[in-house]
């Protein structure tokens, strides 16, 4: 199993507390005043070029935000955010807004990017993988640093650049679609984004077209106090398909940080989006100190007939995580799914699942989370399905199951299911358990380490979900999961 | 959060409390008692009825169902005595019966002479007398939570049982409660327990006639070590009655307690079940079967099952078939916490449909601290599956006949564990009752 | 008896059953063969009258009445049986409560009198004894934890209780041992009778062997296309169906 002992091999080689993606990049900021105020908000609009109705859209997120007290519902704790003593806006100095060759871009940046394992080239992405080619948008703080492949990607009419880019040259795009699957009065957190959100990625593959190549975002937060509020918006028209990955890291710093994204999918008839997300923020270290909150808004709209719209997801960092990717299934025929592994070890705390709202006929929707408790840390599954009357011939499966591992952790399910037609079929099943002492002790009799045992019994208790994931980010997330395992055993 | 502060009360809420204002020096108990009631009373004084922003009421919005509060009964005429005889369910069952009509005890239809040795049956006005507030302020059981607040500061009369150490009483009781006459709001409280190596079955039904009744009703067991207690319900309260109940176990080291219900009746009714491991390897059973048609009829159930000893289990099975416009809402939470080690705990909701128009919804959840342990749950919703129907169709049953043999055999395998034959008999009788009605 | 006259088929708007014509006269067994996905099982649904089975054209009568008309229990009361290649299991509903509605509707249906319990459960055991089926399999759900094997022989028990004029055994071979083949067999043999028709329906020859039709009738792509004694199960058996299955595709 040579899989398996190279993980270990790594797990081995680093501390309690690394993190691998922790280091810091010594780079000029310029930096927006310290707090949030409607000031900030023109502010953060006049850096971005933006044209006057993004801005009054901004500030009307603003003052609907001002009304609005935090959640409390999700089983997490931590102190009080104070809200006025952030940055919401990080730029790299010398980062002009509007378009940018990868010659522009400052050394120290690909520098960055080159040690989170990918290379702002337009060649070979990631090491070892032949041929298959991805797009990256990389976004650093608060700007997008870099987009490639944008050339040959436009041939095919896909547009894919940072949503500042296409707020100046796709308004008509925007305007149409931005907030029109999370509205800016959503919630306290997708309020707060739309009211100052610096940037992220913006995708729109036109009717009929299959993207040519993955997508992917890479997120980075690199300043100290300084909030991340991306905004990530992707369109497939009609017939369309893309596939989009997604990869967070950040520096390990004391204090707690704020990230709170809003993610807005849009299928029309008969088009699939696939959101691939592999969220590695720093957790914070063994005692809970530090790390990022992940407060984020993800949801798809399957607004066409026969759409399909699928989430997978693969988180293991961040010290909070508050987070719900979910699909409304409008359109007659659609179809929405959810894969999700959720590590959490050390403190950190994760309350994490989906929504599926049943709206047209004949919609179908699936579930697998897979949840794994190690360390002092808390693992809630929180999900809701629902069919409405209308729903005729709603159908859902909900598999959910939680592994823990040691006796200080804790794993909960909390699924809601609600069912307004009678032809709806929805099953749900859940299982918690620890790993069965039966398989490792196969396992050792067979010579395989304690450790080695954990990370082969858990890399195949996630294995369907896993396979969801694009190949070579299936294996660095199996890698990601074992090492973020380290230290649970013993 | 701001939920604390509420001056706008709705017309219930104030009716509540000029209810209790009134009634609290009439009721049981003394000073102490009153001090515990007061209490209980300003729970739903300072946050009013639960609505559906409350999480745990969420699917049940009781300010919504309690519209307008029912005056307290009065001590029943003979009348209403002779009405309450007629409507005595369990008739061939072989128990011995306690009857409450409107929520007092009925010393004319009940048998309590000649007590087995080791069992002792005492109205709670005899309890309240002496320690009240251990009678009133119960352990184990969410104190803050509206319906047993209104029943901690309402219980007017109830029961005491207790089974002495040893003492085995293989006759069931039969505490009935009947409603009757004028609208009405009824508390009753029965306190059971049940000493060590002790075992007793208590029956509980609930009837009544169709008046716009509400009831409240709590049964508390203490079920000390290697004791065992059985708990079988039938709800078949009338259709215009709110029906609001509390069960609530304490179970001891390896004692066995077992819940097995039906419900057929009332326009609305949450049954809340509450259990407490106390003691390592216990172990406990809570079936339920619901049954409801027409109307906007409304049937909750909330389970929260509580392991905090090591290596218990608990079994939970809960089937709902609704028709018309009924809705019925499941909540279950198993909780495993720090050192529940070995906990083997499972839980499964069933919602079968049986009209467009019916609502189910559930919530399951598992809450587990500790890792040693196998812990499950499952919750389907569906309509008739169409392969069985054509199955039975296809040997000659005609479809009316087909569906209420899969409606039986879908809540029948809640009702299977009752081992007492002729109260099993009647419950499935009661089953089909319902169905051929709904035909 | 039974009479199948240009039947089309569909499910889900695709056509599976394509213009079959099919003749079955009392006293006769025929069998019908056919390489997977001729349309075999489809032809037992549609005479069952499951739902989702949408009969585009033709027609299908049971002593001259019209069977396309009737729901799925008014066919099994006029007398049309089906074994089923998968049996349902149906837990809470013991088989002999399932066996005693069945047979009550179908006595109700035909203005007989119910059989009273004493007198049911003795005719059960009589005919379940024969077929090796224990008082405990009766009693527990029906077909609920049962093997292959007794899941075929629980069919049969409804046959013989029943007492069907067409039977129609959908592909009552599959899973079964040699020796199950043999109980099945023998209790399907000893309900053959002058006033009962059979159709068996099967992939392999070697059902036959046990059940020894008087016709049998090669399925391909929704229709009979060749009708033979039964000689031709035997021919089937040694030159396979490739010839009609490159037909059927």
């Amino acid at each position: 199993m040579p899989a398996v002992q190279e993980t270990v091999a790594r797990v081995r080689a680093i501390d309690v507390d690394q993190y691998k993606y922790g280091f810091v990049t010594d780079i000029e900021s310029d930096l927006a005043e310290k707090g949030l105020s409607e000031d900030t908000v023109r502010f953060i609009s006049m850096k971005k070029c933006e044209p006057e109705w993004m801005l009054e859209w901004r500030l009307e997120a603003y003052r609907r935000w001002r009304t609005m007290t935090e959640p409390n519902w999700a089983r997490v704790d931590y102190p009080p955010i104070d809200y006025e003593d952030l940055y919401y806006y990080a730029a790299p100095k010398g980062t002009k807004s509007g378009p940018q060759t990868l010659a522009d871009v400052d050394p120290e940046l690909l520098r960055t990017y080159e040690k989170l394992g990918i290379p702002l080239v337009e060649q070979e992405i990631l090491a070892g993988v032949e041929q298959r080619r991805v797009a990256v948008d990389a976004v650093f703080d608060s700007v997008s640093v870099a987009t490639t492949f944008k050339e040959e990607l436009s041939k095919a009419g896909v547009i894919f650049c940072p949503i500042s880019e296409a707020i100046r040259e796709h308004p008509e795009l925007v305007k149409k679609y931005l907030g029109s699957v999370v509205p800016t009065s959503d919630n306290f957190f997708a309020t707060l984004n739309s009211a100052v959100f610096s940037d992220g990625s913006f995708v729109y593959v036109p009717k009929g077209v299959r993207c040519p190549m993955e997508l992917s975002t890479y997120f980075r937060i690199n300043e100290k106090n300084t909030g991340q509020f991306e905004r990530t918006l992707i369109i497939a028209d009609e017939g369309a398909y893309v596939s989009y990955l997604e990869g967070c890291t950040a520096p390990m710093r004391d204090e707690n940080q704020l990230h709170a994204a809003v993610v807005e999918l849009v299928a029309l008839d008969d088009a699939e989006i696939k959101y691939s997300t592999v969220q590695n923020w720093y957790p914070g270290d063994a005692e809970g100190k530090g790390g990022i909150y992940n407060f984020v808004t993800k949801r798809g709209d399957c607004r066409g007939k026969n759409s399909k719209i699928s989430w997978t997801q693969v988180e293991t960092g961040s010290a909070i995580t508050w987070k719900y990717p979910s699909c409304v299934l409008r359109g007659d025929g659609s179809r929405g799914e959810f894969y999700s592994i959720a590590i959490s070890n050390g403190r950190q705390q994760v309350d994490s699942g989906t929504k599926m709202i049943h709206l047209g006929k004949n919609t179908t929707s699936k579930i697998i989370s897979k949840g794994i408790s190690a360390g002092k840390s808390q693992n809630t599954y929180r999900g809701l399905v629902s069919a409405h009357r209308k729903a005729t011939n709603a159908r859902n499966f909900t598999n959910c199951d939680s592994l823990l591992i040691g006796h200080d952790c804790g794993a909960h399910t909390v699924p809601y299911l609600e069912a307004k037609t009678s032809t709806a079929v929805f099953e749900h099943e859940a299982t918690t358990s620890k790993i069965s002492e039966d398989q490792m002790f196969y396992c050792q009799q067979r010579g395989l380490s304690e450790e080695e045992a954990v990370a082969l019994i858990v890399n195949g208790f996630v294995k369907d979900v896993l396979q969801q994931l694009p190949m070579e980010f299936a294996v660095e997330a199996q890698k990601l999961i074992s090492i973020s395992l380290e230290g649970s055993v013993g | 959060m701001n939920a604390d502060i509420r001056p706008i009360r709705t017309a219930a809420e104030s009716s509540l409390g000029d209810i209790f204002a009134a009634a609290r020096e009439e009721l049981p108990g003394g000073e102490a008692a009153l001090r515990v009631r007061d209490e209980a009373f300003a729970v739903v004084g300072r946050k009013g009825l639960p609505n559906r922003r409350v999480e745990d009421w969420k699917y049940t919005d009781l300010r919504a169902l309690m519209r307008e509060a029912r005056p307290l009964a009065d001590t029943p005429g003979a009348d209403e005595v002779e009405a309450a005889r007629a409507l005595l369910p369990f008739g061939e069952v072989a128990a011995r019966r306690v009857v409450f009509v409107n929520g007092r005890l009925s010393p004319d239809l009940s048998d309590m002479d000649t007590l087995e040795e080791g069992l002792s049956i005492a109205p709670l006005a005899v309890a309240l007398a002496g320690d009240a507030v251990s009678a009133l302020a119960l352990k184990g059981v969410p104190n803050d939570n509206a319906v047993v607040a209104l029943n901690t500061a309402f219980a007017a009369d109830g029961l005491v049982i207790a089974v002495s150490d040893g003492a085995k009483i293989d006759r069931p009781i039969h505490v009935a409660n009947i409603q009757t006459g004028a609208a009405h709001a009824s508390y009753g409280r029965v306190l059971v327990s049940v000493g060590k190596g002790g075992s007793i079955t208590l029956i509980e039904s609930h009837v009544g006639d169709s008046g716009a009744h509400q009831t409240n009703t709590l049964i508390g067991l203490d079920i000390a070590d290697g004791a065992s207690a059985k708990v079988l319900k039938l709800q078949d309260e009338g259709l215009g009655t709110l029906h609001l109940a509390t069960l609530a176990a304490r179970l001891g080291a390896k004692a066995f307690f077992e819940s097995v219900s039906l419900a057929t009746g009332s326009s609305a009714a949450r049954q809340q079940i509450y259990l407490d491991f106390a003691g390592d390897k216990a172990k406990a059973e809570v079936f339920g079967a619901g049954l409801a048609a027409g109307g906007k009829r409304h049937l909750d159930t909330t389970l929260v099952i509580d392991h905090r000893t090591l290596g218990c289990s608990s079994r939970e099975l809960f089937k709902t078939a609704l028709d018309g416009e009924a809705r019925s809402v499941f909540q279950g939470r198993i909780t495993v916490r720090p050192g529940a080690q070995k906990t083997d705990g499972k839980m499964m909701a069933n919602a079968l449909l049986l009209s467009e128009t019916a609502e189910a919804d559930a919530k399951p959840e598992l809450e587990i601290f500790a890792d040693d342990v196998v812990c499950g749950h499952g919750a389907t919703v569906g309509a008739i599956d169409d392969e069985l129907l054509f199955y039975l169709m296809a040997r000659g049953i005609p479809k009316a006949e087909a569906e209420g043999l899969l409606v039986q055999a879908f809540v029948g395998e809640a009702l299977e564990s009752v081992d007492d034959d002729a109260l099993r008999d009647a419950l499935s009788a009661r089953a089909e009752r319902w169905l051929s009605e709904r035909v | 008896m039974l009479s199948i006259k240009n039947l089309h088929a569909s499910i889900e708007d695709k056509p599976i059953l394509r213009g079959l014509d099919l003749e079955v006269k009392a006293g006769e067994v025929h069998a019908i063969m056919g390489p997977n996905g001729s349309g075999k099982s489809t032809l037992s649904y549609v005479l069952a009258g499951k739902p989702d089975y949408e009969v585009t054209d033709g027609s299908a009568t049971l002593e001259g009445e019209d069977l396309l008309a009737l729901e799925a229990d008014e066919r099994a009361i006029r007398g049309l049986f089906l074994a089923f290649q998968y049996p349902l299991e149906i837990p809470g509903v013991a088989t002999m409560t399932f066996l005693k509605t069945a047979l009550n509707a179908q006595r109700r249906a035909r203005g007989e009198d119910e059989l009273p319990t004493p007198a049911f459960m003795k005719l059960v055991r009589e005919k379940a004894d024969g077929l090796g089926i224990s008082t405990d399999m009766l009693k527990r759900g029906l077909n609920v934890g049962f093997s292959g094997g007794e899941k075929k022989r629980n069919e049969v028990l409804q046959m013989a209780l029943l007492e069907p004029k067409l039977c129609v055994l959908d592909e009552t071979d599959s899973g079964l041992d040699i020796d199950a083949l043999k109980i099945v067999s023998e209790g399907v043999n000893a309900l053959r009778a002058k006033n009962r028709g059979f159709v068996v329906i099967t992939h392999y020859q070697r059902l036959l062997d046990h059940i020894r039709p008087d016709i049998v009738h090669v399925m391909a792509k929704g229709r009979i296309v060749r009708t033979g004694g039964p000689e031709l199960a035997h021919e089937l058996e040694a030159q396979g169906y490739a010839a009609y299955a490159a037909d059927a595709a």
